[in-house]
């Protein structure tokens, strides 16, 4: 990598990428597998799904280690291998990168609730979050991208964490809903107190990722930008699931999204990509809208 | 002073204060009043504001979490009393993430929203098999069966366990939930109802025990 990711952005929109889970479903993955696991067991299939994103034209692609800390791997027995699958998830990447993108890796919420309202310790989720940024940072990774956060304290505590081991830029995002009360994490985090707490723990993108779909994105963006100079990354779920002819299919197709997707560019943000439900398809018309503006 | 006291017991669920609604169960209780009052006229009192507050956006995780703590430990103190007094609870309800899938944050808060509404939680946790689920039903004979996925390709592992509970003897109901679940794909997979969110999911299971005190007069 030659160019500062933020130096770039400074001067252009780079596009995401969109999920992983399902492009993983896609090729085989069943749905009790754990899958980071397929960074050990099936690196090929993970490369593919990376190779896809890139030549549908992502600029920046997500490492497979949304669920990569000790306490999610736990869930599959793997929390001794934490190092490994982070390392290797980013390695894979670095392998099929093509000169002038990026690799960002993926940290997500550990799934736990902090103290004194739960009982994971400030110290222990430090520790997890160090433990998956070092092994991604060892892996090659451009950026960290901590995302899918609902408590304030959690992300705070990931990205010092991250602040703590490298100078690469670290993205930190959100999910909300929009109720009666407008745009609020589950937590209760409304987009103008995001704003305010990550900016001082010195997250240098900030954003907001899943959620309701595009329209709702838009929305979202648009509070952020009101409030905000810095950097903007949004990543979108393709709408909710909804059954089609028996089958689970998710609402937004690839056209349905185009100009909603373009409502979001238009609000100023920084990074666009797609979240759960949006694959390779998603990623090339938005190509096409980041390359028109 | 009884009703003052109730009221007091409420708010002190409302505003999540452990130690208040710790004091006043066993000051209520020191006045010979029924376990089962304080429970109706002031814990669940307090926790159906919390409920109601939470589906309309005005309090978040954090707040039920505080409220559900405070419901904990004054049901501490009251569960021995409603047992030896032979008072029924509400009723059972066990609740699980179906196999494949981890996500709990949404069945985690329906637990604690049940459990302030009085009844006794089974939770059995993420990625549980059919097998398991049979198993437990077998042993705990549970009222309500709460089913919940997140993801697309897990919520079809709802319907065989659903099949297998219409087949066998179990008197009990179904309730399902989770971000892509829909009243649609509830009917067609025969469940007995549906719950859009965590105060939804209460009053609907509040329903079904209604249906099977039915069934059962009947």
């Amino acid at each position: 990598m030659t160019t500062n990711l933020l130096t770039l952005l400074e001067r252009k929109v780079l596009l995401a990428d969109g999920a992983m889970g399902t492009q993983l479903q896609n090729r085989g993955l069943s749905s009790g597998q754990c899958p980071e696991q397929l960074n050990l067991t099936q690196p090929e299939t993970v490369q593919n799904v990376y190779s896809d994103y890139f030549s549908a034209g992502s600029d920046i692609i997500e490492t497979n280690t949304f669920g990569g800390s000790e306490s999610r791997l736990a869930l599959h027995g793997m929390e001794n291998s934490v190092h490994e699958i982070n390392k290797r998830a980013a390695e894979l990447a670095v392998e099929v990168r093509p000169p002038g993108k990026f690799v960002a890796g993926s940290v997500g919420p550990t799934g736990e609730v902090l103290h004194p309202l739960g009982t994971l310790s400030e110290e222990k989720a430090n520790s997890m979050f160090s433990e998956q940024i070092t092994a991604l940072l060892e892996g090659g990774v451009d950026a960290i991208f901590i995302e899918t956060m609902m408590a304030l304290e959690e992300i705070e505590i990931a990205i010092r964490a991250a602040k703590d081991l490298t100078s690469l830029p670290v993205s930190a995002t959100m999910t909300f809903e929009i109720g009666k009360a407008g745009p609020r994490t589950a937590w209760g985090v409304s987009p103008g107190e995001m704003i305010t707490r990550l900016s001082d723990s010195g997250a240098d993108i900030l954003g907001a990722n899943c959620g309701q779909g595009f329209d709702e994105m838009a929305k979202i963006v648009e509070i952020l930008r009101d409030n905000t100079d810095m950097l903007l990354l949004a990543q979108a779920n393709a709408g909710l699931p909804v059954m089609k002819d028996g089958k689970s299919t998710y609402i937004e197709s690839p056209e349905e999204m185009e100009p909603k997707a373009q409502k979001i560019l238009e609000s100023g943000v920084n990074i666009i990509g797609g979240c759960c439900g949006t694959g390779p398809e998603h990623i090339k018309i938005l190509r096409k809208l980041v390359d028109n503006l | 002073m009884t009703e003052q006291l109730f009221e007091q017991l409420a708010q002190s669920v409302i505003d999540g204060d452990d130690n208040e609604s710790k004091d006043l169960t066993n000051k209520l209780l020191g006045e010979n009043i029924p376990a089962k009052q304080i429970l109706n006229d002031g814990l669940m009192k307090g926790m159906d504001v919390v409920g109601r507050r939470f589906r309309d956006n005005e309090i978040f995780v954090p707040e039920v979490l505080v409220s559900a703590r405070a419901m904990k430990k004054a049901m501490d103190v009251l569960k021995p009393e409603l047992i030896n007094s032979g008072d029924k609870m509400s009723g059972v309800v066990m609740l699980g993430t179906v196999e494949g899938d981890i996500h709990d944050i949404g069945k985690n808060l329906v637990s604690i929203l049940l459990q302030g509404a009085g009844f006794d939680i089974i939770d059995l946790g993420v990625s549980v098999s059919k097998q398991t689920f049979i198993d437990k039903i077998e042993e705990h004979h549970p009222d309500i069966l709460g089913l919940t996925a997140m993801l697309t390709t897990t919520m079809h592992n709802m319907e065989p366990i659903i099949t297998e509970i219409q087949k066998s003897e179990f008197s009990v109901k179904t309730i399902i939930g989770g971000a892509p679940i829909n009243t649609a794909f509830a009917n067609e997979i025969g469940a007995d109802a549906f719950g859009k969110n965590a105060s939804d999911a209460v009053n609907k299971v509040k329903a079904l025990m209604g249906d099977l005190e039915q069934e059962t007069v009947s």
